[in-house]
């Protein structure tokens, strides 16, 4: 009884190894299908690692000197050669700030009262205005902040000694996991959970889309293989491709950013095949419910980017959301994996710190799966 | 021309036969704009900090309580031991640990130096910097009160002061939604009219309808400029909706004109649109531009100055966005929704745009074959 | 007979790489006759027919279509043809009338001729009731009737068929050829392409191709004679395989 069956289920597992062959040497064949798969990645960890920065430097500042003195020169030059700040013109006229904001390339107008400097010297009291251009909130901010910084500095050294000692509380500050304060700590972990979940989805979306769009997937389903086989044939070489990508990435922020795994690598990788094998289910259910690859594509990219980008803490901190983000995100899976990669990678903390995570991601991947067989059978009848 | 008309007319009827497409691509930007627009901020709501205070002096409740009393600040945890404290921080339960070591208060009391020491979980570093900043203000408070309180410990000293007053202009209250708003807009618009532009090309190629317009005296240009304008419509269409949004929403203010807005739209339309079918006529297959467009797209978004400052990249790359009409777009929207620039200030941007578009456009077409 | 030749092919040669697809292609086609490409697959019809139809560009040598070379005037001759190519591809998503509509549209016809037209092609083809369709929803045999219709809707002077019965039962097969020499009887020639044996018999001349050469070119009648066979199919199999081996193309 039980010999013949062992001998179908291999005869069934070779047929299978088969298939499974037979797409991988499909998609490998395909060399742009290829460099896309494993340019993006690189692409993209590169350009966040040496282009994308969320610090000022060089914006754009002009000024409005009303006085034009040795003081007011000073401190423009401090301003300027600061590196945050560039100067794009002086201005004569208040109606120039208008002016100059439209033109665009400006974020921010100093504006130095008449007799600054005099003021100061004499009265012990200057006045400045900083008018920064509000239409980009965050630069502006940023602008503001660095600014008055660069002013108070500035007049400490004027103040001399005398000004500093009024200092009682001393604060010191540590800058935790990421002392450098350098930007790619939070980038990494964002691209490979941004990349991975959209790769993953989207390619496993579309190549089954594709058989159903072309009617061949009908004529798969009279072949001997059975249905999930036939999933997971299709399935099984992303999977693996989107493994090596991981590793490709972990590599680049290794080597180019001096960015190790603080914590233990199985386990990283571990969590990684997690995350891949729900991004992968996700991929099948798009493709139960899409008729054509435009659909697949449409849903998976248009439907998913932003949301992914804005929503997963990838770039905005979810805490800083209203209440109801933190809801809405929590059904998106790409926030915890960003969680349980930060932790992991940055923090080197254990299973322990994550084992909340690990188990949603793990309940997305069935309930993907569940909803995605069921649409299957609802199909069949 | 009656040609083109045909073909257009062609083109809508298969968009909104598909009914899936036919309505996202209303529905997409509508409901992601409503939920995405108001979710984004840069600002720190609050900053949750665990004190660690080993003083318990009057002076360190005394600064404690100044923390309470921010708005930026919660304490949500207090605790006498640093190890406990580095563990919360870990278990990002809190983002910054204040430590009060012992004789705080009374080296404080003396006028001498006083130290603080404060942690914070800097894998965000703007964050960081952020809460770090903030968190020295108030300390920067709390100095200037103990100076006023203990004169007759400390010599006043008699140092100049600068005022500083700012004040930001077209957004006073520095409302991140009307700077999210054109951004996202701009986003949606690019992603609807790439995607299905160029895989509309690329799917004719794939099931073989091509061959049968390519058999017809269509000329080559007539063929292209159907493709794109049905999605040149479309994007404008999706522009207005959420514009219309905007304004009902989250009453965003409209400085500058309509019209130049919409002019420097379609000129960025074409210009997108005409990328994404030069680059169709490259994919053989559905899949490939899928993944050539997926490429292109975050680069040219996540470069487009909305989430990160533009000045902020190095020289070489922001010769690189020379060519990315996301850039331009998303200037230009701000720039004319929000500060009211006139044709004369986006001109130059106007310009580089219509130079990628025809650029893009012009190869499209050369590049598009009738006969093998 | 000179005067009225529509398609004179001179020395025609196309490559793809190292693999020459069409070897050398020389006869001419004239006016109103229904012309037969025969051949296995792979024996270069398809690449020759899209020559012809300019959506092809030869290596060397050249054809003349209604005056237009293939070479140097591909879209002169788009303008004067008919095409129907061998995968179905009018619009699946679009409804019987509406792919009228728009070939009608591109080959210039007026609003009110494709009006005429429509209202005519589809009483021809007991269409009426499949007017508002969807391609999609049509049975193989009603496409490629409807796929010939439009490929003639302009009134071209010449129609390349290819494979335009690949598929389809026999009884829709008659009834196509019947629709060819309704066609060829306005003045029309049809270039054909097909591996039906039984269809060449419908044809006026025939051309057997082999390995991208022609290797035969006459009438059905004058081929069983010279080949001492009763049917053209005998024909072809004593020509592809003289050997009496089989010949894989």
């Amino acid at each position: 009884m039980h010999g013949p069956t062992a001998a179908y289920t291999q005869h069934d597992m070779k047929r299978f190894l088969g298939f499974v062959k037979k797409e991988f040497l499909h998609i490998s064949r395909d060399y742009r299908t290829l460099i896309i798969l494993f340019g993006i990645p690189a692409a993209q960890i590169l350009l966040f690692g040496y282009v994308v920065s969320t610090d000022i430097k060089n914006a754009g500042v002009a000024f409005f000197d009303q006085s034009k003195d040795e003081i007011t020169r000073q401190l423009t030059d401090k301003i300027c050669s600061s590196g945050f700040f560039t100067k794009t013109g002086d201005l004569a006229s208040q109606d120039d700030i208008d002016r100059i904001f439209k033109k665009g390339g400006t974020k921010a107008v100093v504006i130095f009262e008449n007799d600054f400097g005099r003021n100061l010297v004499s009265r012990g009291k200057g006045e400045i205005s900083i008018i920064a251009d509000g239409s980009e909130p965050n630069v502006a901010t940023l602008v503001t902040n660095y600014m008055t910084a660069i002013i108070s500095d500035f007049n400490m050294d004027l103040a001399g000694q005398a000004a500093g000692a009024a200092l009682i509380v001393r604060p010191e500050v540590r800058m935790f996991y990421n002392p450098g304060l350098k930007s790619h700590y939070m980038f990494v972990p964002g691209v490979i959970t941004l990349i991975m979940i959209l790769i993953c989805a989207l390619m496993t979306s579309v190549t089954i889309t594709r058989e159903k769009e072309f009617g061949t997937m009908e004529v798969l389903l009279v072949s001997p293989l059975k249905p999930i086989q036939i999933i997971l044939g299709k399935v099984m070489p992303y999977f693996l491709l989107s493994f090596i990508d991981v590793i490709v990435i972990l590599l680049l922020s290794w080597f180019v950013f001096d960015l190790p795994v603080k914590g233990s690598l199985a386990l990283l990788l571990g969590e990684s095949m997690l995350y891949i094998m729900m991004s992968l289910s996700l991929g099948i259910l798009i493709s139960t419910v899409s008729g054509t690859m435009q659909q697949a594509i449409f849903i998976s990219l248009v439907g998913m980017m932003l949301p992914t980008i804005l929503l997963s803490g990838f770039i905005f901190p979810i805490e800083n959301m209203a209440e109801i983000y933190g809801w809405i995100s929590s059904i998106l899976p790409p926030r915890y994996f960003i969680v349980i990669i930060k932790n992991i990678m940055i923090k080197g903390t254990g299973f322990l710190y994550v084992w909340k995570e690990t188990l949603i991601l793990t309940g997305f991947t069935v309930l993907f799966i569940a909803l995605s067989v069921r649409n299957f059978k609802i199909r069949l009848q | 021309m009656r040609t083109i008309l045909y073909l257009i007319r062609k083109e809508f009827i298969q968009i909104f036969r598909n009914k899936f497409i036919g309505r996202a691509i209303f529905g997409v930007p509508i409901v992601q704009m409503l939920i995405l627009v108001p979710a984004v901020t840069f600002e720190i709501r609050e900053v949750r900090i665990c004190i660690i205070d080993q003083d318990m002096s009057t002076i360190s409740r005394s600064l404690i309580n100044r923390l309470e009393g921010s708005t930026f600040f919660r304490i949500t945890n207090t605790t006498f031991s640093e190890e406990e404290g580095n563990r919360l921080l870990l278990e990002d339960k809190c983002n910054l640990v204040l430590h009060i070591p012992e004789n705080f208060g009374r080296d404080a009391g003396l006028g001498k130096p006083a130290h603080l020491l404060a942690t914070v979980n800097a894998i965000n570093a703007s964050s960081a910097q952020l809460s770090w900043a903030y968190l020295n203000g108030v300390i920067r408070d709390f100095n200037s009160d103990l100076i006023m309180q203990n004169i007759n410990y400390v010599q006043p000293v008699q140092a100049s002061v600068i005022n500083i007053n700012n004040r930001y202009w077209y957004n006073e209250m520095l409302n991140y939604k009307f700077y999210m708003l054109p951004g996202i807009l701009g986003i949606l618009v690019t992603a609807i009219g790439f995607i299905l532009a160029g895989l509309n090309l690329v799917r004719e190629k794939e099931i073989g309808t091509i061959e049968q317009i390519n058999v017809t005296p269509v000329r080559k240009h007539q063929f292209i400029i159907a493709k794109m304008v049905p999605f040149l419509i479309i994007g404008l269409a999706d522009l207005t909706l959420g514009l219309v949004i905007g304004r009902i929403f989250f009453h965003i203010p409209f400085e500058g004109s309509i019209a130049l807005l919409f002019l420097s739209a379609s000129v960025f339309l074409v210009a997108v649109l005409g990328f994404a079918i030069f680059i169709s006529t490259f994919s053989g297959t559905q899949q490939q531009f899928m993944f050539i467009a997926f490429f292109c797209m975050i680069i040219f978004i996540l470069m487009s100055g909305i989430f990160t400052p533009l000045e902020s990249m190095p020289a070489w790359a922001q010769k690189i966005d020379l060519i990315n009409p996301v850039a331009y777009i998303m200037r230009i929207n701000r720039m004319v929704m929000l500060k009211g620039s006139t044709l004369s200030d986006i001109l130059r941007d106007i310009y580089s745009l219509a130079a990628i578009a025809v650029f893009f456009t012009a190869f499209a077409v050369r590049r598009y074959r009738k006969t093998a | 007979m000179k005067e009225n030749v529509v398609i004179s092919v001179r020395n025609l040669v196309k490559k793809f790489g190292n693999f020459t697809a069409v070897d050398n292609l020389n006869f001419e086609v004239y006016k109103g006759e229904i012309f037969g490409f025969l051949g296995a697959n792979g024996a270069g019809k398809t690449t020759a027919i899209r020559i012809l139809s300019g959506l092809s560009v030869p290596t060397s040598g050249d054809a003349v279509v209604s005056g237009f070379s293939a070479r140097r005037q591909p879209e002169k001759i788009k303008q004067v043809i008919g095409y129907m190519c061998q995968r179905f591809s009018l619009y699946e998503d679009l409804t019987v009338r509406e792919n009228i509509t728009l070939y009608g549209g591109i080959y210039g016809m007026s609003r009110q001729l494709i009006k005429e037209s429509t209202a005519e092609l589809l009483g021809r083809l007991n269409f009426e009731n499949y007017a508002d369709t969807l391609i999609s929803s049509l049975p193989l045999g009603l496409k490629q009737k409807l796929a010939f219709s439009v490929a003639v809707l302009h009134d071209p002077g010449i129609v390349f068929l290819d494979e335009p019965t690949g598929g389809v039962d026999p009884v829709t097969r008659r009834q196509f050829w019947e629709m060819i020499y309704e066609t060829a009887s306005r003045g029309i020639t049809v270039f054909v392409t097909t591996h039906y044996m039984d269809e060449a018999e419908y044809c006026d001349r025939i051309s057997i191709m082999n390995e991208g050469r022609i290797v035969a070119l006459d009438t059905p009648a004058e081929l069983r004679k010279k080949y001492n066979a009763s049917s053209v199919e005998e024909v072809f199999v004593k020509i592809a395989r003289p050997n009496g081996r089989l010949h894989t193309a």
